[in-house]
């Protein structure tokens, strides 16, 4: 299982839990058993084009990906965050 | 709800709801709604009182559609908010809904959204499920008439607003801010330009096919063959159907001009409409002229506009109102009420004759909407 760290922008979804666990073996897998517990979480994450959403970044361990291909083995820390581009 | 008049205001920071009784004297907040939200556009479906529908994102996260099927005391995310198909041909991925429609009154549940990038799209269940309207999506037009770009000013470009033939649930019309009106007679399978003898004073060929930007159209509610529309280079009138829009605007005052974002119809006379107007000279402060917030009414079609400022401030009143954030109410006087981008909410419930503030410190405001009245 696969340690995801949930920023405060999808608490609401998440029912207030910041690390909760998904499976997968991509960025874009993981996100979808995210999405099939907590419904809508995805599409605010990742655009309709498999994109990371602008201001949305996400860091396997300490290591930035944009991919949503990227891969993650089971021992991975998944970390979802709101990005600070200004105020 | 019968004797209650509530406005639903959609701001950068979340919504409220201002309620008054049917004498609209005294109006009390509540909310907010998904603080710290940005809601463009929140909107009760005339069909069925107890639907609302808000277009709904945040900074960091993408758009999405919130909706409360009991007036708005509890809400749910739409399952599939509007989104282009993953195989989109350009690439497009919806930044925001900007304008929520309910649909014609013979079709119950539908519900449009114009967002952007400037594209269409349709919900036939009350606004849970969103399917892109190819015809115009898709049009061999379309990036002639949307052209691709990250941002515009103010916020980006985007459908700034959709109507529909009371008498026609296929014939519609869009307000866009770069290819002006477009018109469809067979509900968004096919689309064409609406905008003969509109100004572009900022392209080359001023009276261009398309091109204009077309900031607010409404109907007559009792002419349905009368379009109003404020747009970027001034306020215009067509009569359907004819093709050929009236500069109205022409005998506004020249000192305060005919920019602005909003206008707004008499319910019950097709004569009158309001706009409420801004500076829209050299860099375009989008603020009140000279700093004296008015309306501007007129009774006779446009030949002529009369002033009404009474109870907004004298001077320094720097207002801006956004083109979703004027509305008025079907009551008889009419109430007209507008939301500035400082927070306030300004009412009149004769008719724009006087006016007084009923709410202040908001966060900035996007859109007025009105309950409307039961059917």
């Amino acid at each position: 299982m696969t340690q995801v760290f949930i920023p405060s922008q999808l608490t609401s979804y998440t029912g207030g839990a910041t690390r909760v666990q998904a499976t997968g073996g991509t960025v874009s897998s993981v996100l979808d058993d995210l999405d099939r517990r907590y419904p809508g979480l995805k599409f605010r994450v990742i655009d309709e084009q498999n994109r990371v959403r602008k201001h949305m970044r996400i860091f396997i361990g300490r290591e930035e990906t944009r991919q949503v291909t990227t891969g993650l083995r089971d021992t991975d820390e998944l970390l979802i965050f709101g990005a600070l581009s200004g105020g | 709800m019968a004797d209650k008049t509530r406005l639903l205001i959609g701001t950068r920071k979340g919504a409220w709801f201002l309620d008054s009784g049917s004498d609209r004297d005294d109006w009390s907040p509540k909310g907010p709604l998904f603080l710290g939200q940005i809601i463009n556009h929140l909107v009760s479906d005339p069909r069925d009182r107890k639907v609302l529908l808000a277009a709904a994102s945040t900074g960091h996260l993408g758009p999405t559609i919130q909706r409360s099927m009991d007036g708005g005391e509890t809400w749910t995310e739409a399952v599939r908010p509007p989104a282009f198909a993953s195989d989109d041909p350009h690439g497009r991925s919806v930044h925001h809904t900007f304008w929520l429609e309910p649909g014609h009154a013979s079709e119950p549940g539908v519900w449009w959204a114009g967002a952007s990038p400037q594209s269409l799209f349709r919900s036939a269940d009350n606004g849970d499920t969103w399917e892109g309207v190819a015809g115009l999506n898709e049009h061999p037009k379309v990036l002639d008439w949307f052209p691709p770009m990250d941002e515009g000013t103010p916020d980006g470009p985007m459908i700034a607003g959709i109507v529909i033939d009371p008498r026609d649930a296929r014939h519609m019309y869009l307000a866009t801010p770069t290819a002006g009106v477009l018109e469809t007679t067979d509900q968004g399978a096919t689309w064409a330009p609406l905008n003969d003898n509109v100004r572009c004073d900022y392209l080359p060929d001023p009276y261009p096919e398309y091109g204009q930007d077309a900031h607010q159209i409404a109907l007559s509610p009792t002419n349905a063959d009368r379009i109003w529309q404020q747009n970027h280079c001034g306020i215009y009138r067509l009569d359907r159907p004819g093709k050929r829009w009236d500069r109205i605007g022409d005998a506004m005052p020249r000192d305060v001009g005919d920019i602005g974002f909003s206008i707004v119809p008499h319910p019950r006379c097709e004569q009158t409409a309001w706009v409420f107007p801004m500076d829209g000279t050299e860099v375009w402060p989008r603020v009140s002229p000279g700093g004296r917030p008015a309306a501007y009414r007129t009774r006779d079609g446009g030949a002529s506009w009369e002033r009404q400022d009474r109870g907004f401030p004298r001077e320094q009143g720097w207002f801006t109102v956004k083109r979703q954030a004027m509305s008025g109410d079907g009551a008889d006087p009419m109430g007209l009420y507008l939301g500035t981008t400082s927070g306030e909410v300004w009412a009149s419930k004769d008719e724009g004759e006087s006016w007084r503030q009923i709410a202040a410190h908001l966060p900035e405001i996007y859109s007025v909407t009105v309950v409307p009245p039961p059917a």
